[in-house]
Formats: structure tokens, C-alpha cells, sequence
């Protein structure tokens, strides 16, 4: 497994960039890794994302798929996409340091 | 990581529930994967984004080997509607939206929506009466002009 230097920590990443061990990350790691993502400027929306995305898998152990943030993190599936372009849930859940959400819907 | 898909253009031209959300949820999982996705509606397929039919989309009942029911039972009356109502509550506990929502969340996610201008004609339907998502209609020419690069799904 590809390990990184994210923020000056060293963090065990799957081959396609998710936290293998959610509980390395860090807040301060999330500039990096949103700019590894395409994403320059963190606006309060990505952050509410973001911390909606960590909590729902501490709470539930994993991460809300697109359809569940926007019916519950207070941001519109038209506003999350626009956000994260690249796909909100699982772009969202790398930033966060979660796995990549299960489902299809 | 190999190569990755980066757009898909999926036709849904059919216009029966179990049609029409294979397609959709093709469409709508590629958003989510970041993939660029057109969504052409063309045939029956128009159905799925008639204002005036969307919210009455059947499951077909007769002729679909797959229910593992003797066509001549399926075509009894009220069949297709029992067996649309179980079907829809069994998504709705998978939270799967019902198809006028899912159209419009697929439309949401930054996919394109047209309907096929051959079957608009066809049909003697007009703009106003689709919902409000549908960008355009648009001959198989453009179609395949947006498609250009990508990949196909045809269902």
C-alpha cells in the first residue's frame, strides 16, 4: 500500500487514495489534501461537507453516499456537485480520510 | 490505477419501470464516480421525462420472463399495477428515489438531459411536456456529437 506525507505526517493510503486508517487524519491536513483533488480554496460549504462526512462514519462507520448528503448535510446535490465536481461523496470522504462510501444510489 | 472512463452517454428507450431505472442508475452512479454523463430519451423512453406520465411508469407484466409469471396471468387487469406498487416500496426501503425525483437529481448531479427528436415528432409531443430538466431536443446527430469521446450505454 502506497504510504504519503500529508501535512508532515506519514499516512498508509489504499492504491486509489482513500485512508486505510481513518484515524490518521487530521484537520489540518485537509488543505492538502483538497488541493491534491483539484480544490484550491476550501469555502465554509466544503468544510460543512467535510465534517458532516467524518461524523456520519464515526457514528454510522461509513461514509453517506450522494443521495444521503444531500438529503442530510444541508447542502443540495446541485451545490455538493458544484462543490466537488469530481464526485462529492467519494471526493469528499478522501478529504475527510474515510473510505470510499458503499452504494449505488 | 488503469484507464478511467470519462464520459458515457446513456439512452433510455423504454418505457416500463424495469426499463428505465437500470438506465438512470447508470447515469447517476457515473456522477458520482466524477464521470461526465448526457442522458438521451428517445421512444418510450420519453416517459420517464413526460410530465404527464413520469409518476405513472409501469413495471411490465406480460412478456418479461423475469417475474417468472405466465404472460396470460400478468395481462389480468391490475396485475402490472400490484406489482409496481410492491416493487416501488421495496426501493423506497433502499431509498432509492421514486423516478420523477431521480430524474431530477440525475439533472441535479450535472448530467444533460435531451429527448430524442425523432420520437418527439413521432409522438406529437412538444417542449411543454417534458419537466423542466430536459435541456433540448436533439436530432441522433447532436446526440452522438455529445456522445463523441466517450462511451455508449444503451438500454
Amino acid at each position: 500500500m502506497p504510504s504519503k506525507m500529508i501535512a508532515g505526517e506519514d499516512v498508509e493510503l489504499t492504491d486509489d487514495g482513500f485512508f486505510v486508517h481513518p484515524e490518521q487524519w487530521k484537520e489540518d491536513m485537509v488543505p492538502d489534501l483538497a488541493k491534491e483533488e483539484g480544490i484550491d480554496t476550501l469555502t465554509d460549504q466544503h468544510w460543512q461537507v467535510i465534517h458532516f462526512m467524518r461524523k456520519e462514519y464515526l457514528e454510522k462507520g461509513e461514509g453517506p453516499t450522494v443521495r444521503v448528503l444531500g438529503k442530510t448535510s444541508g447542502v443540495s446535490v446541485k451545490e455538493l456537485y458544484q462543490l466537488f465536481p469530481k464526485g462529492p461523496a467519494k471526493v469528499a470522504a478522501k478529504i475527510a480520510g474515510i473510505p470510499k462510501p458503499i452504494g449505488c444510489i | 490505477m488503469g484507464e478511467q472512463i470519462e464520459k458515457v452517454s446513456v439512452v433510455i428507450s423504454k418505457g416500463s419501470l424495469d426499463g428505465i431505472y437500470p438506465g438512470l442508475i447508470m447515469a447517476n452512479g457515473a456522477r458520482a464516480e466524477g464521470i461526465e454523463v448526457n442522458m438521451f430519451f428517445t421512444f418510450f423512453g420519453l416517459d420517464a421525462i413526460n410530465k404527464k406520465r413520469h409518476e405513472h411508469i409501469k413495471m411490465a407484466s406480460v412478456g418479461n420472463p423475469g417475474i417468472h409469471l405466465a404472460t396470460w396471468l400478468g395481462g389480468f387487469p391490475g396485475v402490472s399495477s400490484v406489482m409496481t406498487k410492491y416493487m416501488e416500496k421495496q426501493m423506497d426501503k433502499l431509498d432509492i428515489p421514486s423516478l420523477p425525483e431521480f430524474v431530477e437529481m440525475i439533472a441535479d448531479t450535472g448530467a444533460g438531459m435531451y429527448a430524442c427528436k425523432a420520437s418527439v415528432d413521432l409522438f406529437g409531443l412538444d417542449p411543454s411536456d417534458f419537466v423542466d430538466q430536459v435541456e433540448a431536443i436533439i436530432t441522433v446527430g447532436d446526440f452522438y456529437e455529445k456522445a463523441a469521446g466517450g462511451q455508449i450505454i444503451f438500454t
